[in-house]
């Protein structure tokens, strides 16, 4: 498959947009201000693209809801906010081909009738803060960015809000009140931020994997590309692996590549020809999946029938070495960490169930934790606001799962037999 | 008080969205690397240049894990040990870190050379272990390695 996201990284100056306008850049922008806005919402739709972010939710469904929205002006943001463990797919976008998705954000504020767009980007990112923000002066500097883009009277003024290190920024509603200067605790929905979003604005909040696709679907024309991948969600994808593989990294594949394919054919397997344990298929809050489980094509559809989800297409992969109650015990650190403490039962729960997995994980585990740690992930399910607590239940419920008899373990034997 | 010059950077920040209060993630940042860390005159400083009430400033500071509420060490590690850095070895890094060099995890070392911030993923998991030392990033991190990289961190 040409490579549409990754398209030019290899070269050292790929963040320059000389090299970056030499590789066909910026061709995509000058065919979409000759067009309609809607028609190119059109091409968006028969795409058939879903948000890159985590829930795959159509885009271009997201984006008629902001745009039958008559209230003005409205605001394009990037969320760039990449923190999902596991997760480092829009990091090579943001720092090696920036250009791309500052092309993907001009069209699409374009399409939207948004004429001031953010990239809200994590804190930790430092470098990718430094090269998108050289990047943006270029633009301007040659009027893809301005109030007269390619001399077309169009408007699009663009610029990289920077994150402070909080997970759930990741949220878009809590990325918006982290925008306007608050703490990132999610809102209440309805009203959605298509219609009340940053400054009670109509909102697009966009991944950065999304917003990259978008010139290519205006270069090709939507239905060639709703042909790339699987048919219920179309597209090329980039799936980041980490863990006990020899070849780590990120993999622009067609979407619903299979887990297998990714793990074996393309990361070149597990390292030092070790043993399959267990696979975390699309960042931490995504239920773990035992090794006899990775037939299933990696893609928004097929996943949850696969007993898990897709989530930001991050695969974390464990050989028999990895202990699975310290990896539950360190995951339920983080999401005790990052809960914004605003609903109840994610607050409190994360704190206990981190609680219960330490004493386990220290041989101080009692018979009986097991339900315990059920009984507590039941409770969070489907009792807060945004899907935090719902990942950090999910976590727990998938592991014991697959793995109880390495919980029971612990409990029966009063240690980890994993730690020398 | 902010000096001139950073006073007009804080007025270009605020330019660029439609409410002050916007401006204010984006001024703790400077206010942080103008005093080191977030003091209680840093964040009056921001206070009174975004003309918000000092508390608000304070609140939303203290809901964000890279602003700094103490002095930290000249140099600031931020070792990540999140799960894809933790099964690659990250955990005995923190203790090295701490023996080696005597700075324990969230802590500073005695001889305030290094600050040691457990971080929770830092983007870097298909080259794990990953650490930033201030802003420079490091990774496919061992013993032997942030031996070498610390000692251009006087």
């Amino acid at each position: 498959m040409e490579k549409v996201l990754l398209k030019n990284t290899d070269n050292p100056d790929s963040a320059d947009i000389s090299e970056y306008r030499k590789a066909g850049g910026y061709r995509s922008l000058a065919k979409a201000v000759q067009m309609e806005p809607r028609d190119i919402v059109e091409e968006v739709k028969k795409s058939g693209i879903r948000g890159r972010g985590g829930a795959g939710f159509p885009t271009a469904m997201k984006w008629n809801f902001a745009m039958a929205d008559p209230k003005f002006p409205k605001y394009l943001i990037c969320n760039a906010d990449e923190g999902e463990p596991g997760t480092f797919k829009d990091r090579p976008i943001l720092e090696k081909n920036p250009h791309l998705l500052i092309e993907g954000m001009v069209i699409s504020g374009y399409a939207l009738g948004a004429e001031y767009g953010y990239i809200y980007l994590r804190g930790e990112y430092p470098a990718a803060k430094d090269i998108l923000e050289a990047a943006i002066e270029q633009a301007y500097r040659e009027k893809f960015l301005g109030d007269d883009i390619l001399g077309k009277g169009i408007r699009f003024r663009l610029s990289v809000h920077q994150g402070a290190g909080a997970y759930i920024c990741g949220e878009e509603t809590a990325l918006i009140e982290s925008i306007e200067g608050r703490k990132g605790q999610p809102r209440t929905k309805p009203p959605f931020p298509v219609n009340v979003g940053a400054w009670s604005m109509p909102t697009i909040v966009n991944n950065v994997e999304t917003l990259a696709n978008i010139p290519y679907i205006v270069e090709i024309g939507g239905e060639a590309y709703s042909a790339i991948g699987s048919s219920d969600c179309p597209g090329p994808k980039l799936y980041c692996v980490s863990g006990f593989v020899e070849k780590p990294g990120v993999y622009e594949l067609p979407m619903g590549t299979s887990l297998r394919d990714i793990i074996y054919k393309h990361a070149g397997g597990i390292k030092n020809n070790g043993k399959l344990k267990a696979v975390i298929p699309g960042g931490i809050s995504t239920p773990v999946l035992p090794a006899d489980g990775i037939d299933c094509a990696m893609d928004f559809v097929a996943m949850p029938k696969a007993g898990s989800m897709l989530g930001s297409g991050a695969v974390i992969v464990m050989d028999e070495s990895v202990c699975m109650v310290r990896v539950t015990y360190r995951a339920m650190k983080f999401f005790e960490h990052e809960s914004c403490g605003k609903c109840t039962p994610c607050r409190e729960g994360t704190d206990w169930l981190r609680k219960i997995l330490e004493r386990i994980e220290h041989g101080k585990g009692r018979e009986g934790d097991i339900e315990l740690l059920s009984d507590v992930a039941g409770v969070m399910s489907g009792r807060t606001f945004c899907p935090l607590g719902d990942g950090a239940a999910g976590v727990v419920t998938g592991m014991i799962r697959h793995f109880r008899n390495e919980f029971e373990e612990h409990i029966r034997d009063k240690q980890c037999k994993f730690r020398n | 008080m902010f000096n001139d010059t950073v006073l007009k950077e804080i007025e270009g920040i605020k330019a660029k969205y439609p409410d002050r209060r916007s401006a204010l993630l984006p001024s703790l940042y400077i206010a942080q690397r103008e005093f080191g860390w977030l003091s209680q005159e840093a964040m009056t400083c921001v206070a009174r240049s975004l003309n918000l009430p000092e508390a608000v400033v304070r609140g939303t500071a203290s809901f964000y894990s890279m602003y700094k509420h103490r002095p930290a060490g000249r140099h600031v590690i931020q070792l990540c040990t999140n799960i894809s850095c933790m099964i690659l070895g990250a955990e005995r890094l923190v203790d090295f870190l701490e023996t080696r060099y005597g700075v324990p995890a969230n802590g500073t070392s005695g001889d305030g050379r290094f600050s040691l911030v457990i971080m929770e993923c830092i983007g870097a998991c298909g080259t794990a272990p990953a650490m930033l030392v201030n802003t420079d990033f490091y990774d496919n991190l061992s013993e032997k390695r942030i031996e070498e990289i610390l000692e251009n961190y006087k």
